[in-house]
């Protein structure tokens, strides 16, 4: 047992805050229906999703023990400089997109970062380039589609045999499923992608000789990472809420119903043969195709595009970022010093520009479409209500 | 490298028809529980209140639903 240095401590520092950003990047996929179609209030759902992801992340450790073996070769001589800079990079493209708005996987930013880091200072002999194309690519593509098919199909049914009920009716059940199905993919998030930073501490910790190879993670980084990513999801990362929840697609009872029942059920019977997928694209997906199971459903096109170019661009856009970190910090503890600085300054930057047009739960339900337009929280522009009205009136008539 | 084509469709048929089979139970249980309106044309806006039978039925289906959740929380933390 070596004792902590100040590297390792930074590292485990830059996990935490990954772990948040993930958190806040993240509410979106469990909680952004259930905002947008009033089952809860805004506030509530945050915290709601927040005790469980907390909840999640104590239950299981299977998916931390695995994140280091499967795409990172361990053995090949990944130091601690290594996945501080692929920290950096992915929590630089989480905040990033997060600022655009738009729901990009943090787990791919994450494994972006890495490989990033990896191939700069290790090179190809520290990836498995297999484990890379069968765990994350082919996941990336398929799981979304799955998602989507899976609640275009589910959204045509429930319409089909609740057609002879009034849709003030149903809406209070609708919601209630919206409610449960919404805590499980929650829950499930927690397990997930709490795990991801364990992993990476464990890494971290087992790189720098604190804990054995093949170790579970300690009791503390399971506690902290729990922690983190809990509080992370309970600020919120309203663009993006704003973005699934109004900008894809207008959103409506049993359409989101659907869409996060779909969700639930994908990650978990994926999860659950082997895949680790990204939970972002899996509800996006679930978002579009109760979008387009709906007669009448508007999907707004301009808003998937940008988001699917965000998905492309996340794992190099990581990559890239993390593999210049990687190129200073293996210059020695200057090179460490100075990509912990520009890591603080560009969050920093980007929480600035984020001001500028703040988007929080008093605002959030409020605009639908382009989430980069200038908004002022104190005056909505007026033509924002005009698509939900229409398609509300659409709806009346189906 | 080989893609494991059974594993990606077996998530996909098992996505489908679970995601498909809960929503379609979850919503019998919703049209078993709400007012019945008149269809089209007939009366104005008039509604029916369930009956008894149906209230039975829905409740058979929000429990099949409420083990399907239990189910998921049993593979989250398995």
């Amino acid at each position: 047992m070596e004792h902590l240095t100040l590297l390792i401590g930074v590292v485990i520092v830059t996990a935490l805050v990954f772990d948040f950003t993930n958190g806040f990047h993240d509410t979106a996929n469990a909680m952004a229906t259930t905002i947008s179609t009033g089952a809860l209030k805004p506030k509530t759902a945050v915290a709601m999703s927040a005790v469980l992801n907390l909840v999640g992340a104590f239950l299981s450790v299977e998916v931390a023990k695995t994140i280091s073996g499967g795409i990172i070769d361990e053995g090949s001589g990944i130091k601690p400089e290594v996945i501080f800079a692929g920290l950096v990079g992915a929590i630089v493209w989480n905040l990033l997109t997060w600022l655009a708005g738009l729901p990009s996987s943090s787990s791919h930013a994450l494994f972006g970062g890495l490989i990033g880091a990896t191939l700069v200072s290790v090179g190809w002999s520290g990836i498995h380039a297999d484990a890379i194309v069968m765990k994350v690519l082919i996941p990336a593509i398929a799981a979304p589609l799955v998602a989507g098919i899976a609640a275009a199909a589910a959204t045509r049914l429930t319409y089909r045999l609740g057609k002879n009920r009034r849709s003030e009716d149903t809406a209070k059940g609708y919601r209630a499923g919206q409610i449960a199905s919404g805590a499980l993919v929650s829950l499930a998030h927690g397990t997930n992608d709490a795990q991801k930073t364990m992993g990476v501490i464990t890494l971290a910790l087992i790189t720098g000789g604190v804990v054995a190879p093949n170790s579970d993670p300690p009791m503390w980084v399971i506690v902290s990472a729990a922690v983190a990513i809990a509080l992370g999801t309970y600020l919120g990362g309203w663009r993006i809420i704003r973005t699934m929840g109004k900008g894809l697609t207008d959103i409506k009872p049993p359409q989101g119903f659907a869409a996060q029942t779909s969700s639930a059920t994908v990650i978990l019977a994926s999860s659950h043969l082997g895949f680790a997928l990204s939970t972002t694209q899996v509800c996006s997906g679930s978002i579009m195709g109760a979008g387009v199971g709906k007669k009448g459903g508007v999907v707004h096109w301009s808003t998937a595009s940008r988001m699917v170019a965000a998905w492309g661009l996340t794992l190099p856009a990581a990559g890239l970022v993390a593999g210049a970190a990687a190129f200073l910090a293996g210059q020695g503890d200057w090179g460490v010093v100075v990509v912990a600085v520009l890591g603080i300054a560009a969050c920093a930057a980007i929480w600035a520009a984020s001001r500028r047009n703040a988007v929080d739960h008093t605002n959030v339900n409020e605009v639908e479409g382009d989430a980069d337009a200038a908004v002022d929280p104190v005056t909505i522009p007026a033509p924002a209500a005009a698509p939900s009205g229409t398609s509300a009136t659409s709806r009346a008539t189906a | 490298m080989s893609i494991e084509w059974a594993a990606l469709g077996e998530v996909f048929g098992v996505s489908l028809v679970v995601t498909v089979g809960i929503v379609g139970v979850f919503t019998l249980g919703i049209v078993g529980t709400a007012r019945r309106t008149a269809p089209a044309g007939e009366g104005d806006g008039e509604s029916v209140a369930p009956t008894g039978a149906a209230r039975a039925g829905a409740t058979v289906c929000f429990a099949a639903c409420a083990a399907a959740v239990a189910y998921g929380i049993y593979l989250i933390v398995a």
